[in-house]
């Protein structure tokens, strides 16, 4: 199994190899197909742009500028774009398992809550220890509401798409409880804050900032660096081979004797470390350093647990190509702000617009499948058939293939 | 916790449960047709939300409530007609379309919101209907009778959704597409056409549950709905595809909220500890489908785009 990293969509070899005349079709499906969703998405914001009145050029430039413009607006794209990116690498790992996370919302409340609760405890510690420590406190708590869906899916055969969701529920409700009662900061209220939030988390805590005269801190080149340990993870290590087996075809899995249920089990356990890890940056990396809610999940995390899995996408979930693209959703998310700024359009364009992104990503998707079967059959000169098998399914799975279905509602 | 216990708070509590199980309730008998012709909506929730902001505009700017509850169904029609074009036509991947959809809609919903309301302002609450005689009954009439016309609609669509699920034609073949399309499409049930049928009535529906949430609450917010598609969704397995389980997870859900407000208003929780309490029937949910997902198989060809000659 070769370990390449391939196209966003992983062109296969044997695709591109033989027929000449559908090549270009493969190739501009797996590559254009993405850039070309998130110009369409654009194209339509500036439609809307247009009909509340505003000048869409003149928007959007507002936007570039205010997420890449000056190394001040870097430094808080890549500080926003850090949370996304781990989200989007728990993502990865799930989805290479063929398990469907969306409880990373819930999962970075976890972690967030548990990483707080570390620094609230232990605030005497020297920073060398106590950030390793909130960190891991983090990466666990998530790793918690990662292992439950995990294990409910691979033993009770329960889909993960709804347990992932109802715990979602459950954390906020958590958090609510958390930061109104035991974790919140009672001085606060005493001057007249009602937002319910720790108190100051002790300065040992906070990431150091590794840019002076920006926001960028250590939690930016670490999220890098789990990026690329999750990359060599999944397609250097055994564990990575079957996680990705197992996405692939779980009977297959099972026949080589692989510990199918372990495996789905672990893998979202990692997946919400991931998110966990994202939450605990969310905290000690903010400009407040406390941990802060306006009673909803989204008032945390930003819709990180969601704009994580755009942008795994968007990386062809491979955690390497997610360093990019957490980058560029960071920058649409900072720049939202600049473009309200300019134009008086709220940043709520942006969510709208990452949505509408999604939509055409994956419904090019099916032509690029149906561009990538032709060009198969041209190459193998043999109808593309194979009985049984999902839609996707017209080669031999290869290394950089995402699953080919999805979402598998509750088959583990 | 003798204070609950009175008839008054406990006919209250019931009642205001049921009000709170109709959105829940519209949405996911929606959704359990739409599953059981083989499509999954996540987008149910972005759908919701839309719906809710149009009816609320609808109705701040006309005052017509009918109006505006038109307005939501269409608006929930126009999201049918493009979940259906993504999922059924262009056989796109479910699980991540629809949580386009949802982005879409949180966000768009918001954005007219700010652009096009600005301040918020209430509406007017739709008035209780009180059905004649039964509304004067003891202890129930004030339950179940005095709800609002959306209410009894919506529980009134239970026995529709089953006798059309079990006793008709039409169920029928939304059965089959759900459980084996390559049967269906040999007997000349086009799959798509189905799919597309269910899909449409499913969105349509959630476009009320937005309308009806909205128009319990009498204002809009942001992000308005809480999760309560995707609740919805989840639900329909709760129930197991089935109209009258839906219905009984709906009223779970809309009571134990009911009674966590009570408790709430009469002290006998702690503020603090209600967020706890709220978490009940999430919890719950998650074992129950412990359960169903032994005891239960969900439609055979779910979230998986039909293509001939497979």
């Amino acid at each position: 199994m070769a370990a390449r990293p391939r196209g966003p969509h992983g062109v296969t070899g044997a695709g591109a190899a033989g027929a000449s005349r559908a090549d270009w079709r493969l190739l501009l499906f797996s590559w254009a197909a993405l850039p070309a969703a998130l110009v369409a998405a654009l194209l339509v914001g500036a439609v809307m742009m247009a009909a509340f009145g505003a000048n869409p050029i003149y928007g959007y430039q507002a936007l570039v500028q205010g997420a890449f413009g000056s190394s001040y607006a870097l430094g808080t794209t890549a500080v926003k774009a850090a949370p996304l990116l781990l989200v989007a690498v728990g993502i990865c790992i799930a989805f290479r398992a063929n398990v469907f996370n969306i409880g990373g919302e819930g999962q970075i409340a976890m972690g967030g809550l548990a990483s707080a609760a570390m620094a609230l405890a232990f605030g005497n510690l020297p920073s060398v220890v106590l950030i390793p420590l909130v960190l891991l406190a983090g990466a666990a708590g998530g790793a918690v509401w990662g292992a439950i869906p995990g294990a409910f899916k691979a033993y009770f055969n329960v889909n993960e798409i709804l347990s992932t969701i109802m715990l979602n529920l459950v954390a906020v409700q958590l958090m609510n409880y958390l930061l109104a009662g035991p974790m919140v900061d009672r001085s606060a209220f005493s001057t007249g804050g009602l937002i319910p939030e720790t108190k100051l988390l002790s300065p040992n805590s906070w990431l150091p900032i590794i840019v002076p005269g920006t926001q960028l801190h250590l939690g930016v080149p670490l999220a890098v660096l789990v990026a690329i340990a999750v990359y060599l993870l999944l397609w250097r290590t055994s564990f990575g081979f079957r996680i990705r087996a197992v996405g692939l075809s779980v009977p297959a899995a099972t026949y080589a004797g692989m510990p199918v249920k372990r495996t789905v089990t672990l893998a979202m356990t990692l997946s919400g470390a991931m998110c966990g890890l994202a939450g605990a940056l969310l905290v000690f990396g903010s400009l407040s350093h406390r941990l802060v809610t306006d009673g909803s999940l989204t008032g945390f995390t930003g819709s990180a647990g969601f704009n994580g899995i755009v942008v795994a996408l968007f990386g062809g979930l491979n955690p390497l190509y997610a360093i990019v693209s957490a980058f560029l959703f960071g920058g649409l998310v900072v720049g939202g702000n600049s473009l309200q700024v300019a134009t008086g359009v709220p940043p709520d364009l942006v969510t709208t617009l990452i949505g509408l992104a999604v939509v055409f990503i994956v419904s090019l998707e099916y032509l690029r499948r149906r561009a990538r079967s032709r060009a198969l059959a041209l190459a193998q000169s043999v109808p593309v058939k194979a009985p049984g098998a999902p839609p996707a399914a017209g080669a031999p799975p290869a290394a950089g293939d995402p699953p080919a279905t999805l979402v598998d509602g509750g088959s583990a | 916790m003798t204070q609950f216990f009175t008839q008054a708070v406990l006919t209250a509590t019931i009642a205001s449960g049921i009000a709170l199980a109709t959105p829940f309730l519209l949405a996911s008998l929606g959704e359990t047709i739409g599953q059981r012709s083989g499509v999954i909506n996540l987008g149910l929730d972005g759908i919701m939300l839309l719906s809710a902001f149009t009816s609320y505009y609808v109705a701040l700017s006309t005052g017509n409530l009918g109006l505006a509850a038109l307005a939501g169904v269409g608006v929930g029609f126009v999201m049918g007609v493009a979940t259906a074009f993504i999922s059924v036509t262009l056989k796109a991947e479910q699980g991540i379309s629809g949580i386009g959809v949802y982005l879409f809609g949180l966000g768009l919903s918001d954005l007219l919101f700010v652009k096009l309301v600005g301040t918020p302002l209430p509406i007017a609450s739709l008035p209780p209907f009180r059905i004649p005689l039964l509304a004067d009954v003891p202890i129930l009439g004030p339950m179940f009778f005095q709800q609002t016309v959306i209410v009894y609609f919506a529980f009134l669509l239970v026995p529709v959704v089953t006798f059309v699920l079990n006793r008709t034609t039409y169920g029928m073949k939304i059965k089959a597409a759900g459980e084996n399309p390559a049967a269906a499409d040999s007997l000349g049930v086009s799959v798509a056409r189905i799919r597309w049928s269910a899909v449409l009535i499913g969105c349509s529906l959630a476009g009320l549950a937005g309308t009806s949430l909205l128009l319990y609450d009498g204002i809009f917010q942001q992000n308005l709905t809480q999760s309560e598609g995707f609740i919805a969704v989840a639900l329909v397995y709760f129930g197991a595809w089935t109209a009258v389980g839906v219905m009984g997870g709906s009223l779970l859900y809309g009571l134990v909220a009911a009674v966590v407000l009570a408790w709430k208003a009469l002290g006998i929780i702690p503020l603090s500890a209600s967020d706890l309490a709220a978490t009940a029937p999430a919890v719950l949910t998650v074992l129950a489908l412990l359960w169903v997902g032994r005891r239960f198989r969900q439609p055979a060809v779910l979230g998986k785009p039909y293509e001939r000659g497979e």
